[in-house]
């Protein structure tokens, strides 16, 4: 009995997982030779759960601007920029985001995760209320709990049960603050976002968005979800990553409040921990002015994704409401699960294996994630495997009608 | 309000319940995280009320449950 043993419930999932011969917190690559394929255990390997959807991470002058900044100066900050000041490319990068999404004021982060601490603590406070999503990301759930406000989370992606909500809470005193995401991490399906932002004009409510997997993905100009909804005008606060399709490391907020400087002198999350690294931010700014100038990554992306979420439906797998560039596929148990994701692997796809608590409805998925980098053939090939692990397994939901049909 | 939340139980697990003030709601009826979700969701419905989340962590039996109901019905009509 250590410390740790009160965390027994979860040694016993895991161990579970393990007897399966499923380890997926073990994934160890010997090499990433692009942002589709890589090297395990000797095996060339298809990267499809990475989240990667601009493919940029290997992008020539992203690399090149990466090296130079880092040359020039340094591979660090060594602390805040409130302890240690910011650097031109601080700056530069905030003006550029600021910039791209037409807000007044942007602030940048460590991480995505670091942004939603920071803003959702600060925006609201004692005496206000924070509603949340019940699909929320886990960093929004634990930016709800930094903060002082009463946190009140409504029904995945329903308008009707949030204006239920807030107009129990008419007369009380305090600010409300919405948060949604853009597209859901999981299940890849997106806020209907018109309906919300109604419901936050009736209300008086202000709305934030996390545009994290969004960003570069969804509206006309890659804005996110916001933009291709129509409803910017109604979004007070944007979140989002540089993590995912800008490929480096980063979050950031835009808003056009007129207070939004005070951000900077009371976010903790801001105040006290590291900024990024030169060579990340050169290589972000890089990365969103290819993303500015290259619509065509955008629409190979919804391609890939339209191709993949298409095939496996034709298939017969249960994916999400949506195509899009997150795709899941609904297992029937977490064992099944975890051995199709096995299979996969060793056939040389890599996707992610996503298990409750991790998931909403307590659903095991296969979650898999497309790139503007795969090709065709990369998705096909995917396809393949995928058909081929299916008929293996024995539940290709075609020859379970099959077997149906027959009784 | 007891036979009420038994009620909801029900409703929410698909099965007949036998609950006392002592019950404990996750222990004792076998309840997830995801079925806590949904069981206070409708207990929210029924009494048009939301439990915010920090009181949500508190309950634990049902005589926790319905203490929480009845304060927040007070500050409502507060
Ligand atoms: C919706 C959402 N918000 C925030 C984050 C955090 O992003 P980051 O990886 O930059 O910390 C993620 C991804 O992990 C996410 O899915």
């Amino acid at each position: 009995m250590t410390i740790l043993a009160k965390h027994a419930a979860y040694r016993l999932a895991y161990d579970a997982l393990l007897a399966h011969g499923v380890d997926p917190l073990n994934v160890r690559f010997d090499s990433i030779l692009s942002p589709t394929e890589g090297v395990l255990n000797g095996t060339k390997t298809i990267l499809l759960g990475t989240n990667n959807y601009l493919g940029l991470t290997f992008d020539e002058d992203c690399i090149e601007k990466a090296v130079e900044a880092t040359r020039e100066q340094g591979t660090g900050t060594t602390g805040s920029r409130v302890a240690n000041g910011t650097y031109g490319g601080h700056a530069q990068l905030e003006s550029e985001i600021a910039d791209f999404y037409g807000r007044k004021h942007a602030m940048v982060f460590s991480t995505g995760y670091q942004a939603n601490l920071g803003v959702l603590s600060t925006l609201v406070g004692r005496g206000d209320h924070l509603m949340l999503d019940a699909d929320s990301h886990a960093s929004i759930y634990d930016g709800s709990r930094l903060g002082m406000a009463e946190v009140i989370r409504f029904r995945h992606n329903n308008p009707d049960d949030l204006y239920k909500r807030l107009r129990r809470l008419e007369g009380a005193p305090g600010d409300r603050l919405i948060v949604v995401e853009g597209i859901y991490s999981m299940l890849g399906d997106t806020a209907p976002l018109k309906e919300f932002a109604h419901v936050k004009r009736e209300t008086g409510a202000y709305l934030l968005v996390d545009e994290a997997h969004s960003l570069g993905v969804l509206g006309e100009t890659g804005r996110g979800l916001a933009e291709a909804a129509g409803v910017e005008a109604d979004v007070d606060f944007i979140v989002g990553t540089f993590s995912k399709s800008l490929g480096s490391v980063g979050g950031f907020c835009v808003s056009d409040n007129p207070d939004f400087d005070l951000l900077k002198i009371v976010c903790r999350p801001y105040m006290f921990t590291a900024s990024l690294p030169p060579g990340v931010i050169a290589s972000t700014i890089e990365a969103l002015r290819k993303l500015r100038a290259e619509p065509k990554l955008r629409h190979d992306l919804m391609r890939n994704a339209t191709r993949l979420y298409d095939g496996l439906g034709a298939m017969g797998f249960q994916t999400g409401p949506e195509a899009n560039p997150i795709v899941a596929v609904t297992m029937p148990d977490q064992g099944t699960a975890g051995v199709f994701w096995k299979m996969l692997l060793e056939a040389g796809l890599y996707i992610n294996l996503a298990i409750p608590p991790a998931t909403p409805t307590n659903a095991s998925l296969l979650r898999l994630s497309v790139s503007a980098a795969h090709s065709v053939q990369q998705i096909d090939q995917a396809l393949d495997i995928f058909a081929d692990v299916g008929r293996k397994l024995g539940f290709l939901p075609s020859d379970r009608r099959r077997a149906a049909g027959a009784l | 309000m007891r036979d009420e939340i038994a009620a909801i139980f029900e409703q929410v697990l698909g099965r007949p319940v036998a609950i006392t003030d002592e019950t404990d709601i996750v222990e004792d009826l076998g309840m997830d995280s995801l079925g806590v979700m949904n069981f206070v969701m409708a207990i929210e419905d029924f009494y048009d009320l939301s439990i915010p989340l920090d009181r949500v962590a508190q309950i634990q039996t049902v005589a926790d449950l319905i203490q929480a109901v009845n304060d927040l019905r007070n500050e409502a009509a507060a």
